[in-house]
């Protein structure tokens, strides 16, 4: 067991923990933000920079500073290593830089994407980011592309994080997206229009962090926020049938997996019960899900709100119907 | 016999009344009675406290809230995107809308690729507060210094995208509900998508 100091937090995890691994295990405001790490995803991480903390000592044998900031996904705890997340001011100003150069190319676009509400860049920003753009040059942009009939890509507002590239290749047998060319130019494409048919293959719309994939069949629908999620289930026999349902009234707009308090989700889902299934009678509804108070999904949610009883539950009355009118008979005369 | 007659008024403001016999001047009552004429005739000459009201209104507040109006861009294009986030602010839950995609042939009418089909405003849950008018990201729908007229069915309070939308022909001026400082921003390059 190694031990390590994270923010003034100490904590002892097992030999090959990422940084970010034991901030999680600490949780609250520790956690750095992470647009490209995936926990269930093997090799991601290391793209997107948000995670970069300070290592303040390397080890205990080696009590030197990293000179440099590291990306907490990647890099393994030491024994005695002492990392600063919130604390430095240097891992907050480039938090701030980083969000900037994520921004560089992204739309702000937010009133008409359909991840906004629940965009991982859109609260990156929101905490990390400065209030107002300093890009003056054109942002690039390109068409909107159908991968397959149930997946749109828009290349605009990708941030280039390979989540969906590996979701891909571990969870379908034939992976056929990638990204093309080098650096500036880069953007995920499938191989001349190659349509994504696998049974799993509509889970890189959930592993997207910005709104650059999304699930046609809900494209411009109804807004996040105007849906309750709902806890869902079926049998399933291609995954474990455990989905969110997002509902209003009656009606099932969207289904997605059961995403964690870090927005990954708990098990990949099937595209039969992503797709396929949007009728009320299709899914045993198991309860409400647990959303952030700071959401905007909890907004006008009335749900733990306490409502005034004028007259009590049956079994939290101590006093029977006749025995309170014949009470209040015997009140009003004079 | 009560109490109180003898603690006397509470209000202070009672009178003691006395048979005292009455002057000439007083019997003959005329001098009250042209007394009383001279106010009356008086009231002739002075400005009326009332308007004869559908011909006449009286003067209301330039940044007066009153109907609604969805707003179109300088090339005609309605510039609301369907974001629900006017209806998210409402207080009073009285908007609603569902968003389309726009088509190839529509470019013309709707700046961004969402619009909304159906926006409904149900005037009779509005109170008027404005804050939709805070929340649109894209200028879209302000307040106007017009009053909703009266009607005789509770369904025709729901005001469609027939209602609210402004004529092409017809632009309604908002421009001085917007303070020097809001003019100012638009003028950033970056937000040169709401102008």
């Amino acid at each position: 067991m190694l031990t390590v100091t994270i923010d003034n937090h100490t904590i002892e995890v097992e030999e090959g923990t990422t940084i970010l691994q034991a901030a999680r295990m600490i949780g609250g405001a520790v956690v750095p933000p992470a647009m490209c790490y995936y926990s269930k995803l093997k090799e991601s991480g290391g793209k997107c920079r948000t995670c970069l903390v300070k290592v303040a000592q390397g080890s205990a044998r080696d009590p030197r500073p990293v000179p440099k900031l590291v990306a907490s996904c990647r890099t393994p705890v030491a024994d005695g290593m002492v990392v600063q997340n919130i604390t430095s001011q240097e891992v907050i100003d480039t938090r701030k830089a980083i969000v900037e150069f994520l921004l560089i190319n992204h739309p702000l676009d937010c009133p008409v994407c359909d991840q906004a509400g629940e965009c991982d860049l859109q609260n990156l920003s929101y905490d990390n980011g400065r209030e107002e753009s300093r890009f003056e040059e054109a942002k690039r942009t390109f068409k909107v592309v159908d991968i397959g009939d149930k997946i749109q890509l828009h290349m605009n507002r990708c941030i280039l994080c390979y989540r969906c590239v590996y979701a891909a290749d571990q969870l379908t047998n034939k992976r056929s997206h990638g990204i093309l060319y080098r650096g500036d130019v880069s953007e995920i494409s499938t191989y001349i229009q190659n349509d994504i048919d696998n049974d799993f293959s509509g889970n890189i719309i959930d592993v997207c962090p910005v709104g650059a994939l999304t699930d046609k069949t809900f494209r411009f629908k109804n807004r996040v926020w105007f849906l309750n999620p709902m806890n869902a289930s079926r049998s399933c026999n291609k995954c474990s049938g455990k989905v969110t349902a997002w509902m209003r009234g009656e009606e099932v707009y969207r289904v997605t997996g059961r995403k964690d308090q870090f927005g990954e989700v708990e098990e990949f889902i099937c595209n039969e019960c992503r797709f396929d299934k949007k009728e009320r009678t299709d899914w045993t509804i198991e309860g409400p899900r647990n959303i952030k108070r700071a959401s905007v999904i909890s907004q006008n949610h009335y749900l733990n709100s306490k409502q005034p009883t004028v007259i009590l539950p049956l079994e939290d009355r101590t006093v029977t119907m006749e025995e309170f009118e014949k009470n209040s008979n015997n009140e009003i005369q004079p | 016999m009560s109490a109180n007659q003898n603690i006397g008024s509470l209000s202070g403001r009672s009178k003691i009344v006395s048979n005292k016999k009455m002057t000439f001047a007083e019997r003959i009552y005329l001098p009250a009675i042209f007394g009383g004429f001279r106010i009356t005739i008086s009231h002739f000459f002075k400005k009326k406290a009332t308007i004869q009201y559908p011909e006449e209104t009286r003067p209301i507040a330039e940044i007066y809230r009153g109907k609604h109006v969805l707003k179109r861009d300088d090339e005609g294009r309605e510039r609301c995107t369907a974001c629900g986030l006017c209806a998210l602010a409402c207080p009073a839950e009285a908007i609603t809308m569902i968003a389309a995609e726009r088509k190839e042939d529509e470019m013309n009418l709707y700046r961004e690729e969402k619009y909304a089909s159906v926006y409904e405003i149900d005037m009779l849950r509005c109170i008027f507060c404005g804050l939709c008018e805070e929340a649109c990201p894209k200028e879209a729908i302000f307040l106007t210094n017009v009053t909703v007229p009266s009607d005789l069915h509770r369904s025709d309070f729901i005001y469609g995208k027939d209602v609210l939308v402004e004529p092409v022909d017809k632009r309604v001026d908002i421009s001085h509900r917007q303070t020097p400082e809001v003019l100012a921003f638009k003028k950033d390059k970056n937000q040169s998508h709401n102008v």
